[in-house]
């Protein structure tokens, strides 16, 4: 296997509540708000940070409670920075036809020998389907997704993309 | 000039049909990227015009290698003139008639095809009367409850549009057209390919609903794991704009709409039509009890006309083609064509688009060629992840609402998912369980707790824990999710794990001999 980048930050900006507030300021006029700005801010920052909360709160009228609400009912929001390269499997029927669980076993695997993998992977970040399904078992890699997936190939294209991310820097 | 064609299609590029693009285009080819033409086992599947008008022939499984050794006829991958491909000839498209033909983002190829006559000929005609020809055409509701959509359509002209909740008085007032994208169901993958393939036809239909119901404003739900297909809706939503087929006066008329797309957030259940509202509405994916119906108090209160994908795109070509040729096609009260969708462990996966009434064998057997992995087939999961568990030896059912309700059964919408002999059902059962967990919304006890109360209730039976009387519980349990529950998601959970239970009892008994 190739040399992996670990280390290596998403392209997003620096958190700040000043830049969050921008980041937002388009949307908070729309109606219903809180999961967009939720969206907005995890894109354009990489994750939710905590003090987040409180100012998608303040600027859409809402309480601290109902954000708080929306971001941990939904499996994409995150609250901590996200690894270099995230991995998704697909775990759904379709792809458990065609060896998922399989796939799954000797990923894990393939991250518990080297951590270095698990740290830029995040190991496997849960998807319920790819919509791939007719050429299992998917998997995805920071968006690109892959059909009739192996270990090989999912390795493959993490090292290609960490690769892509450090010419980028 | 001749001209290749290559699917820009996330399931082709997944397989590599970026690679393979970038090859032709190296060699000097003029190359179109299109939307798939649904034959995934072909995939990438290379197409070539040799001269403008001459049938285009194609290529199977090509990689960049092949591209670069040259594409010739006597290659094990060349599959001669497409349209003649019995796997296209013995389908009959309506929905996905362009997909994989034209270029998706490209206004003069979509019209050149038959694009905007739908929309031409609603427009010529009274909302009451395009509502009346989708009551025709005998159309309901694709992603899976199987409504009738000329009857939702008929409700929602028939209410009064209303202030946004929230919202002073003097606040104008609004219908929406919202389209459910949030294709979560394992074996499906038609929304996406017909998004990715064809979207002015989406937006068509979508357009054609806003004339018929008087609404002003529609949403795309569109689920945040289809990456591509979002990028290719919100560009076609900006062509369709500059064309005046959506905004201000459309195609000259009087009506007003625009679109926009709403990203999901990685949660099955805003599937569920109100769970979806109330997550476009920016809050946690709540299922809403019912009434009010969303066609008289849905998006933000305002009457609200939801219809899946498939249900959008199927009208612009009813339309254009005629309510009552579409009504003739299918079997009963399942009219038009269904597009099926074969996945999982199958020869020939992808999009099926056929009258509804072929059987369950044929389109696993005939058309999908048994199992990828050459062994027997065991089971067939219908309708999704919510859907039954069909035996291998009881396919003969007919593919339609009925006939596969009257199988204890359900279309959903329209995944078949095939499973080879190493399949174990008991643990397909546990899955199903631990899936509703997983996802269920929590406003309602039977599927909350059901679902993690089914979990312990189905390990204890495969751990051989008094075996008799846990199945008995087990179907307890079911009961009181399959009639307690607000939604389909613990309401149907039951389905697979009681066809799980009653087709395949020998593989709960094995694990229990096991442990």
């Amino acid at each position: 296997m190739r040399p992996m980048a670990t280390t290596l930050a998403k392209q997003v900006r620096p958190w700040s509540p000043e830049a969050g507030r921008t980041s937002i300021a388009d949307i908070v006029g729309t109606p219903g708000p809180v999961l967009r700005c939720l969206q907005r801010i995890q894109q354009d920052f990489g994750y939710v940070p905590a003090d987040a909360v409180p100012l998608i709160a303040d600027a859409c009228n809402v309480s601290r409670a109902e954000v708080h609400g929306v971001l941990t009912f939904y499996s994409d929001l995150r609250t901590t920075p996200p690894p270099a390269v995230p991995v998704r499997l697909c775990g759904a029927e379709a792809c458990q036809a065609t060896g998922a669980r399989q796939l799954r076993a000797a990923w894990l695997d393939a991250c518990q020998q080297d951590p270095a993998l698990a740290e830029a992977t995040g190991v496997n970040q849960s998807v319920a389907c790819l919509g791939n399904c007719a050429l299992g078992p998917a998997a995805m890699v920071d968006g690109h997704l892959i059909g009739r997936a192996t270990v090989q190939r999912i390795l493959q294209m993490v090292a290609d993309l960490g690769a892509a991310k450090v010419l980028q820097r | 000039m001749t001209r290749w064609f290559v699917p820009a299609d996330a399931a082709a590029c997944s397989v590599g049909a970026d690679e393979v693009a970038s090859a032709l285009v190296a060699e000097g080819h003029r190359v179109v990227r299109t939307g798939s033409r649904g034959l995934l086992w072909l995939e990438p599947l290379v197409e070539c015009e040799p001269a403008p008008g001459e049938p285009r022939i194609g290529w199977g499984n090509v990689t960049a290698e092949l591209v670069t050794q040259g594409l010739t006829p006597d290659l094990p991958g060349y599959l001669g003139a497409i349209e003649e491909l019995q796997a296209l000839r013995q389908q009959e498209r309506w929905v996905f008639e362009r997909v994989g033909v034209i270029d998706p983002l490209d206004p003069a190829d979509f019209i050149g095809h038959g694009g905007t006559a739908g929309l031409r000929a609603a427009l010529a005609a009274s909302p009451q009367e395009v509502v009346q020809q989708i009551i025709d055409s005998g159309l309901r509701g694709r992603g899976g409850a199987g409504f009738p959509a000329g009857v939702k359509w008929r409700t929602v002209l028939q209410a009064r549009p209303a202030r946004r909740q929230g919202e002073p008085a003097h606040a104008p007032v609004h219908k929406y057209v919202c389209v459910n994208a949030d294709e979560g169901d394992s074996g499906t993958f038609a929304d996406r390919m017909l998004i990715e393939g064809d979207p002015f036809t989406l937006l068509e239909g979508m357009a054609i609903a806003a004339h018929a119901v008087g609404a002003d404003l529609g949403i795309v739900y569109l689920r945040s794991e289809y990456p591509r297909a979002i990028s290719v809706l919100e560009r076609a939503i900006d062509i369709a704009r500059d064309r005046g087929w959506l905004g201000r006066g459309i195609l000259g008329s009087a009506l007003d709409f625009d679109v926009e797309v709403r990203v999901g957030a990685g949660s099955y259940v805003c599937g569920e039509e109100t769970a979806m509202l109330e997550s476009i509405e920016g809050r946690r994916g709540m299922v809403r009890a019912k009434p009010p119906l969303p066609a008289v108090a849905g998006l933000f209160g305002t009457p609200t006309v939801i219809n899946n994908v498939l249900t959008m795109a199927s009208v612009p070509s009813i339309l254009a083609r005629g309510a009552e040729q579409y009504a003739g096609l299918g079997r009963g009260r399942s009219q038009g064509t269904c597009v099926f969708q074969l996945a999982g462990n199958v020869a020939r996966g992808g999009i099926y688009e056929m009258p509804f009434g072929i059987s369950a064998a044929e389109l696993v057997h005939e058309l999908g060629g048994g199992t990828r992995s050459g062994r027997p087939v065991r089971a067939v999961q219908v309708g999704g992840p919510l859907g039954a568990y069909l035996r291998a030896d009881r396919l003969d059912v007919a593919m339609s609402y009925e006939d596969l309700a009257a199988a204890g059964a359900m279309l959903g919408h329209g995944g078949v998912v095939v499973f080879d002999d190493t399949v174990d059902m008991a643990e397909q059962a546990r899955f199903a369980m631990e899936f509703c967990a997983e996802e269920s919304c929590g406003k309602c006890t039977p599927c909350r707790i059901g679902a993690v109360r089914g979990v312990e209730v189905i390990d204890r039976i495969r751990a051989g824990v008094r075996p008799q009387e846990n199945t008995e519980l087990l179907r307890d349990l079911c009961e009181v999710m399959a009639d307690g529950s607000l939604c389909a998601m613990g309401g149907l959970t039951p389905m697979p794990v009681l066809s799980a239970l009653d087709g395949f009892a020998e593989d709960f008994a094995d694990t229990t001999r096991g442990a």
